[in-house]
C-alpha cells in the first residue's frame, strides 16, 4: 500500500510534545535562577575549539576548517570544561554555562550525540563543597529530597558484594556470572577498569537513587579523568556522580591542578585509544597553558540537562524531551 | 565475510554467532560515566527459536549472516517433508515439519509464502498475514446468533483446528490472521 504523503514526511515533526517542551523551558529558567541567586556568572565559551578533552572512551566530532596552508582540525566540545577552567585561571570566582555538546557514537535511550549540558565551577570548593552544591541543585530542581552521599566502595559492597579497590578481575567476572550477566568476550584480562564499569552498569547503577538521589564518590584512582587523586590506601579519585532512579545525571571533580599529572594522563589515554583502534587527540592545549600559569582550587560539575527533564517528567527516552533527536536533526 | 560493527547494531540485523544465524531483536546502548560504550543485545536464533542475551563493547563486531528471503509457493506434502517452489527460479525446496512450524495450519497448494534462506538453504517459511480457508467441518450454526464472543471449534481444509464464532457454517470460507491465529471475518473469494 503506498504511504500517505503525510506519513512519509512525518519526520519533520518534533518527537517531544508541547507539555514537555514547556517543562524543559521551565527547568532551564529554574536552573538559571538557582545559579543567579548564588552569585554565579553565566558564561558562554566556544563549542568549536582547537582543544579537546582526551578521554579513552569519549569520541569528539572533528571539524576541518580553513583551506590550503591554513587547513586544520578543530573539535566540537564534549563538554565546555577546558574553556571554563581557563576562565577560572583568569580570575573567575563562580561560573556556569548551559551549552550544547557533542559526543560521536553515543545514541540510545539515554544518549543523543548532541545534547545539552549544564556545567559549573566555584573557586575554593573541595570535594565536600562540590557535592553539597550538586545536592542542593538536585533538590531545588527535582524536589526529591536531599541527596545522600555513598562511596564507590560502599555501593559495590552493598549491591555487588565486593570491594572495588581490592577485587581482582577473576572476582569481578565471577560476581557478574553469579548474577547471570554476560560480559563482552573481547573484554581484556588486564583491563580492570572495564570490568569495574561492567559491574557498575549491571549491578550497582540500577540500585542507585531509587528512594532518593544519591551521589557516588571516591572513584578508583585509575578512573580519575580530570579529578585530583587523594592518597590512600586505597588512593581514590575525588570524583562524584549524581544518580536519580538508576540514571546517571551529573559528573563532578575536585579539579586536578597539576599540569604534569594531566600531561601524563593525556599520554596514557592516547596510548589506550591507540590500543582500542581509535585516533589519538592533541595532547597540548590552552588548558595546560592555564594550569602552567596556575589554576585555583575548585570543584566543577557537568549535568545532563536532557536527562534532568526526563527525570522531572518520567519520560521514557531522551527523544521524548528533545524537539529533534539526532535521526531528525 | 561482511560484518557489522557495534555502531551499526540495531533491531532487525541478521548476524551469525558460532555458526548459527540470529536476528537482533533488541539492542540497548549503555555507557557508564566515563566508561566503555556497551551494547546489551537480545538475539533470536533463527534455527532453534531460542533467545540469547549478549553484551558487546564499543568496537566489537559480529559477522553478517547470509540470509535471503524469497517468495515461495507451497506445492505439496510428502511424508514429513513440505515441498515449496521458488517463484522466480522454479527451484524446489524441501522443509521439515519443524522448519515449517505453525505455518502448515494456514497453507494449501498454491499459497505463496515468504521463505528465509541461510547460506542458500531454507530455514523457515512465513505464510501471508491473511489467508482465506474453507471450513471442512464444524457443528451446525446456532440459529439467530450473530455474537462473535460465542465460539466453537472448527476444522479447516488444511487439517488445522481453531476457534470461530458460533455462527459460521461448514463449507464456508473464512479470513484468518496468521500472526495471531484468529478468525477475522467470513470471506467470499
Amino acid at each position: 500500500m503506498p504511504r500517505e504523503p503525510e506519513e512519509a514526511r512525518g519526520d519533520f515533526r518534533p518527537t517531544a510534545d508541547w507539555p514537555l517542551l514547556r517543562l524543559r523551558a521551565e527547568l532551564l529558567k529554574k536552573l538559571r535562577r538557582f545559579f543567579d541567586e548564588r552569585g554565579f556568572l553565566e558564561v558562554e565559551t566556544p563549542i568549536l575549539s582547537a582543544d579537546v578533552v582526551i578521554d579513552r572512551h569519549l569520541d569528539p566530532f572533528a571539524v576541518e576548517v580553513g583551506d590550503g596552508g591554513s587547513r586544520r582540525t578543530m573539535w566540537l566540545q564534549t563538554s565546555p570544561e577546558f574553556a571554563m577552567k581557563r576562565l577560572l585561571a583568569a580570575g573567575a570566582e563562580a561560573i556556569y554555562q548551559v551549552a550544547h555538546v557533542f559526543r560521536s557514537g553515543e545514541q540510545g535511550r539515554l544518549h543523543n550525540p548532541e545534547f545539552t549540558m549544564a556545567e559549573w565551577y566555584r573557586r575554593g570548593d573541595d570535594l565536600q563543597a562540590g557535592m553539597q552544591l550538586l545536592g542542593e541543585l538536585a533538590e531545588a530542581l527535582l524536589g526529591l529530597g536531599p541527596a545522600e552521599p555513598i562511596s564507590y566502595q560502599q555501593a559495590f559492597e552493598l549491591y555487588a558484594g565486593i570491594d572495588p579497590h581490592a577485587a581482582d578481575i577473576a572476582a569481578l567476572a565471577e560476581v557478574l556470572a553469579r548474577h547471570g550477566r554476560s560480559a563482552p568476550e573481547s573484554l581484556g584480562p588486564a583491563d580492570r577498569d572495564s570490568w569495574l564499569e561492567l559491574v557498575l552498569v549491571e549491578l550497582v547503577e540500577p540500585e542507585l537513587g531509587q528512594s532518593r538521589p544519591q551521589i557516588l564518590y571516591d572513584y578508583p584512582a585509575s578512573q580519575a579523568a580530570l579529578a585530583q587523586v587523594r592518597p590512600g590506601p586505597p588512593a581514590v579519585a575525588e570524583r562524584f556522580e549524581l544518580y536519580v532512579r538508576g540514571i546517571e545525571l551529573a559528573n563532578g571533580y575536585h579539579e586536578l591542578l597539576d599540569p604534569a599529572v594531566l600531561r601524563e594522563r593525556n599520554r596514557t589515554n592516547n596510548q589506550l585509544r591507540l590500543a582500542d583502534g581509535k585516533p589519538t587527540l592533541p595532547e597540548e592545549s590552552r588548558l595546560l597553558a592555564a594550569m602552567d600559569a596556575g589554576l585555583p582550587e575548585s570543584s566543577g560539575v557537568a549535568l545532563g540537562f536532557d536527562r534532568l527533564v526526563m527525570l522531572s517528567s518520567r519520560a521514557n527516552e531522551i527523544a521524548d524531551v528533545l524537539p529533534f533527536p539526532f535521526d531528525r536533526a | 565475510m561482511p560484518s557489522y560493527s557495534t555502531s551499526e547494531f540495531k533491531k532487525g540485523l541478521k548476524v551469525q554467532i558460532e555458526g548459527d544465524p540470529y536476528l537482533m531483536i533488541e539492542c540497548n546502548f549503555v555507557k557508564p560515566g566515563k566508561g566503555n560504550a556497551l551494547y546489551k543485545c537480545k538475539l533470536r536464533n533463527l534455527l532453534r527459536n531460542t533467545v540469547l542475551e549478549r553484551t558487546y563493547k564499543g568496537g566489537d563486531s559480529l559477522d553478517a549472516a547470509d540470509i535471503t528471503e524469497i517468495a515461495a509457493q507451497y506445492l505439496y506434502r510428502q511424508g514429513d517433508m513440505f515441498v515449496f517452489m521458488d517463484n522466480a527460479s522454479y527451484e524446489q525446496y524441501e522443509l521439515t515439519a519443524a522448519q515449517v512450524d505453525d505455518a502448515w495450519k494456514y497453507i494449501k497448494e498454491g499459497t505463496v509464502c515468504n521463505m528465509m534462506l541461510f547460506n542458500n538453504n531454507p530455514i523457515s517459511v512465513t505464510p501471508p498475514n491473511h489467508v482465506i480457508l474453507k471450513i471442512e467441518y464444524c457443528e451446525p450454526a446456532v440459529r439467530g446468533n450473530t455474537a462473535t464472543n460465542l465460539t466453537k471449534p472448527v476444522k479447516l481444509e488444511t487439517g488445522a483446528e481453531m476457534l470461530c464464532p458460533a455462527f459460521v457454517e461448514m463449507g464456508e470460507l473464512i479470513k484468518i490472521d496468521t500472526r495471531t491465529g484468529e478468525y477475522i471475518e467470513r470471506a467470499k473469494e
